[in-house]
């Protein structure tokens, strides 16, 4: 069953996976917003848990919703420190060499034959 | 002695043909090892053998051969020839010296401020998130391993593919790709014609990644869509840049989605090991070549030093 191997699933897992929802979202989450944008098997007292755990770490807000929490990533001041050294990454070419990037960058050709292979 | 330390000069041009077929023949994991391994081989042999031409010419020298307490000169095959090898060995060291160094001192600078930026970001597990447009993601190692996405990649992908993109960034992580990146490019650096061998050995990290993701999630249609998605929205957000660089053959991404899109294949032993054998063959001629002649080298001398009879 789907909902035993992911609860199964580390701490540190389900705490970056519910984070990723929440920054996806872009607007305050109820936990059973975010149980439903998952589509996984989570159970909603898990991911409330986490939720909370994530609000007492401080990476996380939250706000009164109805008789619930509503959650939303913390935006810090350091947030435009880190989006400008991020532009300083973006610029160095050889930074591929250590730090294994999720994708390269695609040449027109390469975009041609991705949008081939991704039609149903 | 001459003919023999040129050959792990040459050799790595050997390596450039199995490489390039490596990944059609063996699993990801065995040729980024074979791949990483013979490579290092290669590179470090052949900048011994550069050494041993840059000591052979020194020894040429009043200098030097007072400093080596030679006691009559220095005899090798090929005389002539022995001082032009020395000279072009030299500037060839100096070249890769200065180039490993920028190198080096570039990559830690990347690393730092890599780190810095996790660290300030906001941490959920081993996630960080960085706020900005442009759609990114990369395995940050480290104690502990972090991984680093954009806001950009995360609302560029749905649920299930946030997921696979996390999983491929963990395997690079617990694979340790960065020392194989690493090791690859170093020898990229020692030697030119390594530079494909490189690229396949980082096409190969991807494909480690990327196998090791689709056996967590258990879907390779799944980690294809994710990779295939967050290329595309990489492009659509780097269109009006203009350091765009357009490539002339089709590049790894799409090699990764169609290996993943295809059933996984079924490895034919023979062709797989006759490849591996290529490799190793190549590695292991290279170190004999080179060290033969560093003992050709090293008795030469104690001739010279009056130690043995010639």
């Amino acid at each position: 069953m789907a909902d035993a191997k992911d609860e199964r699933r580390p701490a540190g897992e389900l705490e970056a996976t519910v984070m990723a929802a929440l920054w996806a979202a872009g607007d305050p989450q109820t936990p059973g917003e975010v149980q439903l944008s998952l589509g996984t098997g989570l159970a909603r007292t898990t991911v409330t848990t986490i939720l909370t755990r994530l609000h007492d770490k401080g990476v996380v807000d939250r706000r009164r919703q109805g008789r619930g929490y509503a959650y939303f990533p913390v935006q810090d001041a350091q947030g435009l420190t880190a989006r400008r050294m991020h532009t300083e990454l973006d610029r160095d070419a050889d930074r591929e060499t250590v730090l294994a990037r999720f994708v390269a960058q695609l040449s027109a050709d390469d975009e041609r034959v991705l949008r081939d292979l991704l039609e149903p | 002695m001459i003919a023999l330390l040129l050959l792990p000069l040459v050799l790595p041009f050997a390596l450039r043909s199995p490489a390039r077929r490596a990944l059609e023949r063996l699993t990801p994991v065995a040729a980024l090892w074979l791949l990483t391994g013979s490579a290092v081989i290669a590179a470090g042999c052949s900048l011994a053998a550069l050494g041993v031409f840059v000591l052979t010419g020194l020894l040429r020298l009043p200098l030097f051969a007072a400093l080596g307490e030679l006691v009559h000169p220095l005899r090798t095959s090929a005389n002539g020839l022995v001082v032009p090898a020395a000279v072009v060995s030299a500037g060839a060291l100096a070249g890769c010296a200065w180039s490993l160094t920028r190198w080096a001192l570039r990559q830690s600078r990347a690393l730092r401020d890599a780190r810095a930026q996790a660290g300030c970001g906001p941490a959920a597990g081993d996630l960080c998130v960085v706020e900005s447009a442009h759609p990114d993601a990369y395995a940050l190692p480290g104690r502990p391993h972090r991984i680093v996405v954009t806001t950009g990649m995360l609302r560029s992908l749905d649920a299930a593919e946030r997921e696979a993109l996390f999983a491929h960034e963990r395997a690079h992580n617990a694979g340790g790709h960065h020392y194989f990146l690493a090791a690859a490019e170093l020898a990229a650096r020692c030697h030119p014609a390594l530079r494909p061998v490189r690229d396949a050995i980082r096409l190969a990290a991807e494909r480690a990644a990327d196998e090791a993701a689709a056996r967590v999630v258990g879907d390779r249609r799944l980690i294809a869509r994710a990779i295939a998605r967050a290329a595309l929205a990489g492009q659509s957000a780097r269109a009006a840049r203009p350091d765009f660089v357009p490539g002339a053959t089709t590049g790894p991404v799409p090699q990764r989605v169609k290996a993943l899109l295809a059933t996984p294949h079924v490895t034919h032993r023979a062709a797989a090991c006759g490849l591996a054998a290529l490799l190793i063959a190549c590695a292991t001629v290279s170190f004999a070549a080179s060290a033969t002649g560093m003992v050709d080298v090293h008795h030469r001398v104690e001739v010279a030093q009056g130690e043995e009879a010639g």
